[in-house]
C-alpha cells in the first residue's frame, strides 16, 4: 500500500543514542476535507507505528487525525548490538506496512 | 441606565452572538480529553520541552519536538508522553509510549493545527508523576479551513 522512508544509521558504538527517522505515504484525512463533489472525505488515518530493535519496542506511538499527513518521526534508540530495526504501520483498516534496516554496533 | 451599565449590555449580547460561530473545540474539551487520558491526577509544570515555531504559515504541518528531562534508565524513565492542541476538533494528537530501547525521551512530528492556540505537552514518569508544559503557536491558515486547491 503506502511507500516508506526510513534512515537507520549504519554503524553506531555502543551506548550510543542514535537518531532513527521514518516515514511513511499516507493522506491522514482528518474527516474535514471535500472532494470535488463537495462530499466530506471519511477519516481515513494510520493508527499505530512500532519501532523495535533487539527483540524490544523503541517507541509506539498512537495516531490521531491531527497529525499530518505523510506522517513523519524521527526518535532515538540506544545502541547494543548488532541487529535488525523493524519498522510497522498499521491502517485503520488493518493495512500493515512494514520496513527494516540492519544497525552495525561496535 | 448609566453609560457604564449600557456598554456591558453591548459587550454580552455581543459575545452571546458571537458564541455560536465557534464551533472548534474550546479549552473545557482539552480538559476533558486530558482527564480522560491520565485521569485527573495533579501535574506539574517543568521536564517536559514542546518546540514550535512561534508562528506558523499553514496549520496543516507545523513542525514539533517533544522532549523530556530524564536520564531513561531502568527505573527512572518516561513511560509515555502525550501532545494536546488547546482548540483542535479532536484536542489529542498523539501518544507516545517509550519501549525499553528508547535512547532519549526525544521525539519529533509534525502536527496539524486548527488555529491560533496553545499546544500542550505531557508527560507520565515511571514513579507515575505527571509533568507538563504548554507552548502558544499563531496560526495564519488553519489545518481545517476548506480550501479548494490542495498543496
Amino acid at each position: 500500500m503506502a511507500n516508506s522512508r526510513i534512515k537507520v544509521p549504519e554503524s553506531a558504538r555502543v551506548g550510543e543514542a542514535v537518531e532513527i527517522r521514518a516515514m511513511v505515504m499516507h493522506p491522514m484525512e482528518n474527516g474535514y476535507n471535500v472532494d470535488t463533489q463537495g462530499t466530506t472525505i471519511p477519516v481515513h488515518i494510520i493508527t499505530d507505528f512500532v519501532c523495535r530493535y533487539d527483540g524490544a519496542e523503541v517507541i509506539r506511538v498512537k495516531l490521531e487525525p491531527g497529525l499530518s499527513a505523510n506522517p513523519f518521526f524521527s526518535f532515538y534508540l540506544k545502541a547494543t548490538k548488532t541487529g535488525a530495526v523493524d519498522f510497522e504501520w498499521v491502517d485503520q483498516d488493518g493495512t500493515v506496512t512494514t520496513a527494516g534496516a540492519t544497525l552495525r554496533v561496535g | 441606565m448609566n453609560r457604564r451599565d449600557a456598554l456591558t449590555a453591548i459587550g454580552s449580547g455581543a459575545t452571546l452572538i458571537l458564541l455560536p460561530l465557534m464551533s472548534f473545540a474550546g479549552d473545557q474539551d482539552v480538559t476533558d480529553a486530558i482527564k480522560s487520558v491520565f485521569g485527573g491526577k495533579p501535574m506539574r509544570n517543568g521536564r517536559v520541552t514542546l518546540e514550535l515555531p512561534k508562528l506558523a504559515e499553514t496549520g496543516n504541518s507545523v513542525p514539533l519536538t517533544l522532549s523530556v528531562k530524564s536520564p531513561m534508565s531502568a527505573h527512572d524513565r518516561v513511560l509515555r508522553a502525550c501532545i494536546f492542541a488547546s482548540r483542535n476538533p479532536r484536542p489529542l494528537i498523539a501518544t507516545m509510549t517509550f519501549g525499553p530501547h528508547a535512547g532519549s525521551a526525544s521525539f519529533n512530528t509534525n502536527i496539524r493545527l486548527s488555529g491560533t492556540q496553545d499546544v500542550i505537552g505531557i508527560a507520565e514518569m515511571s514513579d507515575h508523576s505527571l509533568w507538563r508544559t504548554q507552548v502558544r503557536v499563531f496560526v495564519t491558515v488553519g489545518a481545517c479551513d476548506a480550501l479548494q486547491t490542495r498543496y
